[in-house]
């Protein structure tokens, strides 16, 4: 049966890792499991910006790509951006299998606040439901409480909600890259 | 509103240009990319995006700054954002002088980018709004209006261009549906006469003597009921345009007074002694084979010849089937800005209906289609539920309803086939058709009809 993976780099967070796992499957239905950890990436480390390129942590996620993935999730404490951004809190493949996730700006610390890691698994429950609902083909949503909205800062992954909206839940179940799987 | 705009990324470097516009298309605009200003400048000589990004220092050829030049030079409203890696004070001045929209240093914080990409976008989404308003106030077309990508359509589009400045008469040939009105519109609107009236006459909405003091105008007196001198539409259309659909329904002596129209661009008014001249260019259109009617004996020769100098004979939606995407996509957009409602995309399901269906009403009717279904869509897609409407009945019909046909050809096959099935018996044969049976006589000798 076809399955979403996570893969962690460095050691996963269990709190963290159990609630994504467990939303995921919650939010897509589909059997959701987890890859050995792999090493921090440091071959995507650029030392001037002292940041990680997600587009080349997800060109090595293709060669990890297991054969029976619907789709596979990286998630990493390293803190990602792309040329043009001074950051992002994650990246995936529109209509492709592959979505990475920094926990990075989803922790507390960051802010120079006290850890909490519930907080932070929230967090990273949202932005994996935001980063694989774009790799079935959904973009961003305008209700800005959907998990598919646009997030630029923290206060806005915080006021989203961890379930899709019903527009966007809607949109999946029409989305060809939805429909081309069959349902398990 | 966001999902027709596009966005257009140019950069030599691939992650730069591959991640931005990975980014953007997140955001759910259709996003293309160029390797180079050469290559931008090509692709936008084909179309225009929304906004183009574009990198400052890129090698061979045109830079960031020259691209954008030569782009402005294509479309002056073209919103370009320069990104360069480092600031300098002169190369923002330069860039802005020559037209950018904005300059950002990369990297650039994500928030920034979105806000800029939306205050665009919103712009644009008013722009659009304000024209579609105007163009329904005004119902000022030109042949940018017409959405094909089909051959047929595009080589009538060349000649309308061609023809458009001429004062030569048009006869435009097509199914009901099919655009002539629209067409006949470009031709005015994209030639000289654009700044005069075009004005609109069904012939076959009218009966003779009411069409004939509709197109010349009558003078005081000429009829009861004339109490004033009223001007005809050719006189209305002086200086431009006068279009004049159904023409093969006009009767003959209509076809007489129009060729001496044609012919000497003079007419009398009813009732009227004094010549009245004009200038104005027909454009006549009809659903019928006007060639068959004259050798028919049913139109006149020398006036179809007098017609037909130019001849636009417009296909079927069925024969451009391609174009069905577009031109959904074009209605949905229109429409739902019109009702109000959020910008609703279509299902591959949904358009694969579309492209099956065989459309006897053409564009006309795909349009009232997409109007049905946007009205009463609930959710944000359009599914194959909303066109359900448009499924043939699943019991093979007893006859298909004829869409080639005038309404006295329809009676007329009509009548024939109810004499036939009861047996040539007047009474029983008026009493289905809810005619009397005087009324039946009349139509049998009509038509010539037999009694079997």
């Amino acid at each position: 049966m076809k399955t979403i993976y996570l893969i962690p780099f460095g050691a996963a967070d269990e709190e963290i890792f159990a609630s994504v796992e467990l939303s995921l499957w919650h939010s897509f239905g589909w059997e959701v499991r987890r890859l050995p950890a792999l090493e921090e990436p440091g071959f995507a480390f650029e030392p001037q910006r002292r940041q990680y390129s997600s587009v080349l942590i997800l060109r090595m996620l293709q060669s990890v790509f297991p054969a029976d993935a619907l789709r596979l999730l990286g998630v990493t404490e390293g803190d990602l951006f792309i040329p043009m951004l001074s950051f992002v809190f994650g990246q995936a493949q529109l209509n492709g299998g592959l979505a990475l996730i920094s926990l990075a700006r989803l922790r507390q610390t960051f802010y120079g606040l006290a850890e909490n890691n519930a907080v932070t698994a929230a967090r990273a429950v949202k932005e994996a439901t935001h980063e694989i609902g774009h790799t079935f083909g959904l973009t961003h949503c305008l209700d800005a409480g959907c998990p598919m909205s646009l997030s630029n800062t923290i206060w806005q992954v915080d006021r989203k909600r961890e379930e899709l909206c019903p527009k966007c839940a809607f949109l999946l179940q029409e989305m060809p890259a939805w429909k081309s799987q069959s349902r398990p | 509103m966001k999902t027709h705009w596009q966005i257009m990324v140019v950069d030599d470097e691939e992650i730069m240009r591959e991640s931005l516009a990975a980014w953007l298309r997140e955001d759910g605009y259709h996003v293309e990319t160029a390797v180079s200003g050469r290559q931008a400048i090509e692709r936008a000589r084909r179309q225009n995006f929304a906004i183009y990004f574009i990198d400052l220092k890129m090698p061979g050829g045109y830079d960031g700054i020259e691209t954008m030049m030569e782009i402005k030079k294509l479309h002056p409203d073209a919103s370009v954002i320069i990104i360069t890696a480092y600031a300098t004070v002169d190369t923002a001045i330069t860039a802005m002088k020559e037209g950018a929209q904005e300059y950002i240093v990369k990297p650039c914080n994500p928030e920034e980018i979105s806000m800029l990409v939306s205050r665009i976008i919103k712009v644009k989404n008013l722009q659009r709004e304000n024209m579609i308003l105007r163009k329904k106030l005004t119902r000022n077309y030109s042949f940018r209006d017409i959405i094909s990508k089909n051959a047929r359509i595009l080589e009538i589009l060349d000649l309308v261009r061609e023809v458009a400045g001429l004062r030569s008469t048009v006869l435009i040939q097509g199914e009901s549906g099919t655009g002539k009105e629209l067409i006949a519109r470009a031709l005015h609107y994209s030639g000289d006469r654009a700044r005069k009236s075009f004005v609109c006459v069904s012939c076959a909405a009218l009966t003779e003597s009411l069409l004939e003091s509709e197109l010349f105008g009558y003078e005081k007196g000429s009829f009861t009921g004339a109490t004033a001198q009223k001007k005809g539409k050719f006189e209305l259309a002086d200086g431009g345009t006068i279009f004049l659909d159904e023409i093969g329904d006009i009767s003959s002596k209509l076809q007489m007074d129009l060729l001496r129209v044609l012919q000497e661009r003079k007419f009398y008014r009813v009732g009227g002694t004094e010549e009245v001249e004009v200038d104005v260019r027909v454009i006549a259109a009809t659903n019928l084979n006007l060639r068959k009617a004259v050798q028919e004996g049913k139109f006149r020769d020398d006036l179809f010849y007098r017609l037909n100098v130019i001849h636009i004979p417009l296909p079927p939606l069925r024969e451009r089937k391609e174009d069905i995407p577009l031109l959904v996509e074009g209605f949905i957009e229109r429409i739902a800005h019109e009702q109000g409602k959020e910008l609703r995309e279509i299902s591959e399901g949904a358009l694969e209906i579309l492209m099956n269906y065989d459309w006897p009403g053409n564009v006309r009717e795909l349009e009232n289609a997409v109007e049905r279904a946007v009205v009463t869509c609930k959710t944000p897609l359009l599914t194959e539920s909303n066109f359900s409407f448009l499924h043939q009945p699943a019991e093979p019909r007893e006859w298909a309803i004829p869409t080639h046909l005038t309404l006295e050809e329809a009676e007329k096959k009509i009548i024939q086939a109810t004499l036939q099935r009861l047996e040539g018996n007047i009474k029983e044969t008026a009493q289905v058709l809810g005619i009397d049976r005087s009324t039946l006589y009349e139509k049998i000798k009509k038509y010539n009809l037999s009694r079997p």
